[in-house]
């Protein structure tokens, strides 16, 4: 079994032109940032990228954005990013907004071999059009399918040679679910270890879900919000 | 009439002991900061963290640690992280009590609005679809009137829905109104100084007022 990848960019081989790929993070945190910096190194073009949201101007998914390489975003909330608004609305980059735990949903659908899923969220308002629905106990749900997308690209914590993840604190947020959801999944952590060291009682993702994994060479976990308070 | 920090004020006299609460950006956040004492809450933040605690002290950011306003907090002693799917389980399974959000519009059957103006930059539902579709009780914040001075409580939302009959109750600036199951606000409370006619004035939807309209008490 051989997982580990010497770099990001090797762990990106086979991304195409047009593919579609499930990336993880939240705003700015648990972004694979190594893997979106060979991307952009790579210029593959006319993706479609299922990620919450698409980053900021200079940073996350917005460097690809900034590049021209994407051509849908399916995302939750899209609202840190001027170069995306100017794209979405010259109409360059097609968007699809669907609910945050729909986004969610879909993944783990996917990640656990359910082909579809019933949710309340989005019942009766725009979303729901053209969707099947079905009542149960008396209350409507859409139906929503699993993803299909061939690369899931997501950032760890820690991992381990035969791909075993953990993730820390809210940095998990969509990654265990896209790593699931992914046909290949490639894993960048902050740091990688020989299998054995992890405990296997902390691992959030099985290496099964994992197919490859580096340790990426720098973090700048940039802070979108940074609120303090005052000491004293 | 309230300010804001007076209808955070107002509304965090509904939260129980022991409720999970998940609180909406703008406004509702703004509810932590009232919380009585010996009321004990866990905040939910939809990105995956249950128990919410304050800014970090200057120096102490985390970046793998905020909120879903993507602010930097930290946690409390009991605090647990989860993932996203996770996260919209227990809301839609209803472990969540009580959701306090922002709305545009809300209608007299207890629609709301909150997402999206037609003509202008969509940024997105976020968690709100999900959260409106599953909680068990629902507050909103808002502003009574609009700034073009047009009510925010209407007969039927003019806005594109972010969920269909959900919302229970509403505190504004001017007053609190339950909706309720059969349709109308009811007019509950009044803020300090502000008549009932006012608020008669100010409600577009069906408005219920039934006796004596007592006035909020905030302390």
């Amino acid at each position: 079994m051989k997982k580990v990848v010497k770099d990001a960019d090797a762990a990106i081989e086979g991304i195409q032109d047009g593919m579609t790929l499930l990336v993880g993070g939240f705003g700015l945190c648990g972004i694979p940032e190594n893997c979106i910096a060979a991307l952009v190194r790579k210029g593959v073009k006319g993706l479609t990228c299922i990620s919450n949201n698409a980053g900021v101007d200079d940073f996350g998914l917005g460097l690809l954005l900034q590049h021209r390489q994407i051509r849908k975003m399916i995302s939750s909330y899209v609202g840190e990013n001027a170069e995306f608004e100017r794209q979405m609305l010259s109409g360059e980059l097609e968007v699809e907004l669907i609910p945050q735990g729909t986004l969610a949903t879909r993944c783990l659908a996917a990640g656990y071999g359910m082909p579809a899923v019933f949710t309340p969220a989005g019942v009766g308002t725009e979303v729901a059009e053209g969707k099947e629905t079905r009542t149960f106990n008396g209350k409507e749900y859409l139906l929503e399918y699993a993803f299909d997308a061939p690369f899931a690209i997501v950032k760890a914590w820690k991992g381990d040679t035969v791909g075993n993840l953990i993730f820390r604190e809210t940095a998990r947020n969509f990654n265990p679910l896209m790593a699931m959801a992914g046909k290949l999944t490639i894993a960048e952590v902050e740091e990688l270890v020989p299998a054995g060291e992890l405990d296997p009682d902390h691992i959030h993702t099985p290496g099964i879900y994992v197919h490859r994994i580096f340790q990426g060479p720098v973090y700048e976990k940039r802070i979108e919000q940074r609120t303090v308070r005052k000491r004293g | 009439m309230l300010d804001k920090n007076g209808i955070a004020k107002r509304i965090a006299r509904e939260v129980k002991d022991g409720m999970y609460v998940n609180l909406g950006i703008g406004i509702p956040t703004l509810v932590a900061n009232y919380i009585p004492a010996g009321v004990e809450v866990v905040l939910q933040s939809e990105n995956g963290l249950l128990g919410i605690g304050p800014f970090p002290f200057e120096g102490e950011e985390d970046p793998d640690l905020i909120n879903a306003g993507k602010q930097t907090v930290t946690t409390l002693k009991g605090s647990s992280f989860f993932d996203s799917a996770m996260s919209f389980g227990m809301i839609r399974a209803g472990k969540v009590d009580l959701t306090i959000l922002g709305a545009m519009e809300v209608s007299e059957q207890g629609d709301i609005a909150n997402w999206k103006i037609p003509g202008k930059m969509v940024k997105g539902m976020g968690g709100a679809m999900d959260l409106v579709a599953s909680a068990k009780h629902i507050i909103v914040a808002m502003q009574h009137v609009n700034k073009a001075g047009e009510s925010k409580l209407l007969p039927e939302c003019s806005l594109p829905l972010t969920g269909r009959r959900c919302v229970k109750k509403i505190v504004t600036e001017l007053a609190v109104l339950d909706v309720l199951p059969e349709g109308g606000f009811k007019l509950l409370e009044r803020a300090p100084g502000v008549s009932v006619e006012e608020i008669v004035r100010s409600t577009a939807g069906k408005l219920i007022v039934e006796g004596e309209i007592p006035e909020m008490k905030l302390d």
